[in-house]
């Protein structure tokens, strides 16, 4: 028997009452839109999560001095200052999980151009800051291991400083005075925008580690290193290597201490995915269950059409429907209407998706899998949902049915 | 007292026994009905309600099984039918006309004409367009093919339903008070249409309580208490043409019939 004939049959009969059959599918649009939305928007969040993790620096691993201790009064992290240059130099050469490295000499201090002055931070760092910390340059150029090396009076400045001393002017090129020492502008910093603690990251100053170090620092103090691992998988690896170069670099014995800190944002970037994850299926289960609803519905819709139809149901048990004949139309009458409306429901769902991400300045991800599995999904909800009524009507007695009123 | 005395069968009911279990009480609706038709009949068959009529067109319609006794179906032992085959059985052998017409509603008459075709499992008929044009030619409706049920009058829903009844080439054609919904006028009609359908050789089996009705048949079968009990032919049958013309000449045949 030909299954095309009974697919054209069930078509025609859908089309003969397309306000109910509108009705029965609303259900499984509703909850085909709500997960494939919800997912998509989750997925999209999750993801803007993640990049701003990395905008912080990728496979970022950051190095601490650890603290002093005079007479019994301990300082807090940093206090003594037990990294040394030589430090980098073993990172650099032994370390093989470590892609980028580069010392960190933070000081403050009174920035003067023209008439104008600000307080801000200089940080003094070598040619891999730039790697590590994902910085684009807007104009001009990064410090380079020259600019170290010959302890150049040279300097990067962030947007706000861009701001507040040079009038919004390209700056490149231009002189201005940190602590009296005049420095030369080489490039300017993209905008980054304020950290997830609030703080304002164009206002910096970026220079070169030893004449930060020799010309505005004290010449000993390294405040921080930061490095980047080779891939994220090798973050562990990296940070087993820095510890054991240190170590042997400090010269500390087997029962000593640690006598520096070392941070990654590993954990803070899997607890915000798995915040982001959890919420996700949170919401796409509950999604999930007005699929199921939906389902209920398109089963309601087609009982009640089996009572209405059953007339017409012993009409075509009379001309020589089988009882299976019966069952396999409306079954494909209920698995028509499901797909239909799972097809509407990803449409409207991709449509809701990417209106709300446009309003509240979300990425919006459509992954293909999960288009797919509410498709399917939606398809699975017509057999199983449609089974029951469809079974009700074959089961049906052609000579009670022909009576039916 | 038959037409065709030399042809054979085309049903015979041998002592055909139907008892209903309502519950604890047992109902006897045929008590041994042994009834044979050959090809190109048109037999009535009446009987007032619970006389056992409609459980005797369910079975010669193949919609319900006997009892006991035989039924023999064009050369077909229907009680050997395998369940699952009985639908095939009234999908080629059987055309039904019901009281209540039974169209599909919001589908044109040629798509309500073609609805048997579709549970054709032998594929018979490969045109099934041109067939359901045929028989809508056939009654008279060529005109009114896509025309849905609300569209239609009675009369000529019933004759979309004949239209149905007939397009699959069956054995026989079962009518249940296929007038019972309709006027006089339309009645005669509907008859007339019946008559002119034996005349070309179909065999029409049809249920009435009317004797206006029966009289246009050839073979008047009467039931009562689930046994035959007066089974003759018609002396004088009715010509539904006549009858029309009498209606339009007079507005009535009461005439006639007094």
């Amino acid at each position: 028997m030909n299954i095309n004939k009974f697919v054209i049959a069930a078509m025609k009969s859908n089309m003969r009452n397309k306000m109910r059959g509108l009705l029965t599918i609303l259900g499984i649009i509703i909850g085909v839109a709500s997960v494939v939305s919800l997912m998509s928007l989750g997925k999209g969040s999750q993801i803007d999560i993640e990049n701003e993790i990395s905008s912080l620096g990728t496979n970022l691993i950051m190095i601490h001095s650890g603290s002093s201790d005079r007479g019994g009064v301990r300082g807090g992290m940093g206090s003594k200052p037990t990294i040394k240059a030589k430090d980098i130099e073993y990172l650099r050469k032994d370390a093989s999980a470590l892609k980028y490295v580069s010392p960190v000499i933070r000081e403050s201090a009174q920035v003067v151009a023209g008439g104008k002055n600000w307080n801000t931070s200089i940080y003094g760092v070598e040619s891999d800051y730039e790697a590590i910390k994902s910085y684009e340059i807007t104009s001009g150029r990064f410090i380079t291991q020259k600019d170290v090396k010959g302890r150049k009076k040279v300097a990067l400045i962030g947007k706000t400083i861009v701001d507040e001393i040079f009038n919004g002017n390209d700056p490149v090129g231009s002189s201005f005075r940190i602590r009296n020492v005049p420095f030369k502008v080489i490039g300017v910093l993209d905008e980054k925008g304020t950290d997830s603690r609030g703080q304002d990251q164009d206002d910096i100053i970026i220079a070169p580690s030893t004449t930060v170090m020799y010309r505005l620092g004290d010449g000993v103090t390294i405040h921080e290193i930061v490095a980047s691992a080779v891939s994220e998988s090798q973050m562990e690896t990296a940070k087993e290597q820095i510890g054991a170069l240190l170590r042997k670099s400090h010269r500390l014995g087997d029962n000593q201490d640690d006598d520096f800190h070392i941070f990654d944002q590993t954990e803070i970037k899997e607890r915000a995915t798995s915040i982001t994850g959890t919420i996700t299926l949170l919401l796409s289960a509950i999604a999930g269950v007005s699929l199921l609803v939906g389902g209920i519905g398109i089963m309601n819709i087609m009982l009640v059409s089996v009572t209405e139809r059953t007339r017409e149901i012993g009409l075509r048990l009379a001309v020589g429907a089988r009882p299976n004949d019966v069952l396999i139309q409306f079954l494909i009458e209920a698995i028509i209407l499901s797909v239909i409306g799972g097809f509407i429901g990803i449409i409207t769902g991709l449509g809701i998706a990417y209106a709300i991400g446009t309003i509240i300045g979300s990425s919006v991800v459509v992954d293909p899998k999960i288009v797919m599995l509410a498709f399917s999904f939606s398809g699975s909800v017509g057999v199983f949902f449609g089974f029951y009524p469809a079974r009700k009507a074959a089961k049906l007695n052609p000579i009670e049915a022909l009576r039916h009123e | 007292m038959n037409i065709n005395e030399n042809s054979a069968d085309l049903i015979t009911l041998n002592n055909i026994h139907k008892v209903f279990h309502m519950g604890d009480v047992e109902v006897r609706a045929l008590n041994g009905v042994s009834l044979s038709i050959k090809q190109g009949e048109f037999v009535s068959i009446m009987g007032s309600s619970g006389s056992g009529k409609s459980t005797l067109m369910n079975l010669v319609g193949c919609l319900d099984l006997a009892t006991h006794g035989e039924y023999i179906l064009d050369g077909v032992n229907v009680n050997e039918i395998k369940p699952k085959k009985i639908a095939d059985v009234r999908n080629q052998k059987i055309g039904f006309v019901f009281q209540g017409f039974n169209l599909l509603a919001r589908t044109t008459a040629l798509e309500n004409v073609q609805l048997p075709l579709l549970y054709d499992r032998k594929d018979r008929i490969k045109d099934h367009n041109s067939r359901a044009r045929q028989v809508l030619d056939m009654v008279g409706l060529g005109d009114r093919f896509d025309h849905t049920p609300s569209q239609l009058s009675g009369g000529q829903q019933q004759r979309v339903a004949i239209a149905r009844a007939l397009i699959a080439n069956p054995s026989i054609i079962l009518a249940d008070e296929p007038t019972g919904n309709l006027d006089s006028r339309t009645t005669i009609e509907v008859m007339a249409l019946f008559q002119k359908l034996n005349e070309q050789g179909n065999t029409i089996i049809l249920v009435t309580h009317e004797d206006d009705v029966a009289q246009y048949t050839r073979r008047i079968v009467e039931l009562r208490d689930g046994l035959i009990v007066k089974d003759s032919s018609v002396l004088n049958q009715s010509s539904a043409i006549n009858d029309l013309q009498l209606l339009e000449k007079y507005g009535s045949v009461v005439g006639r019939i007094a």
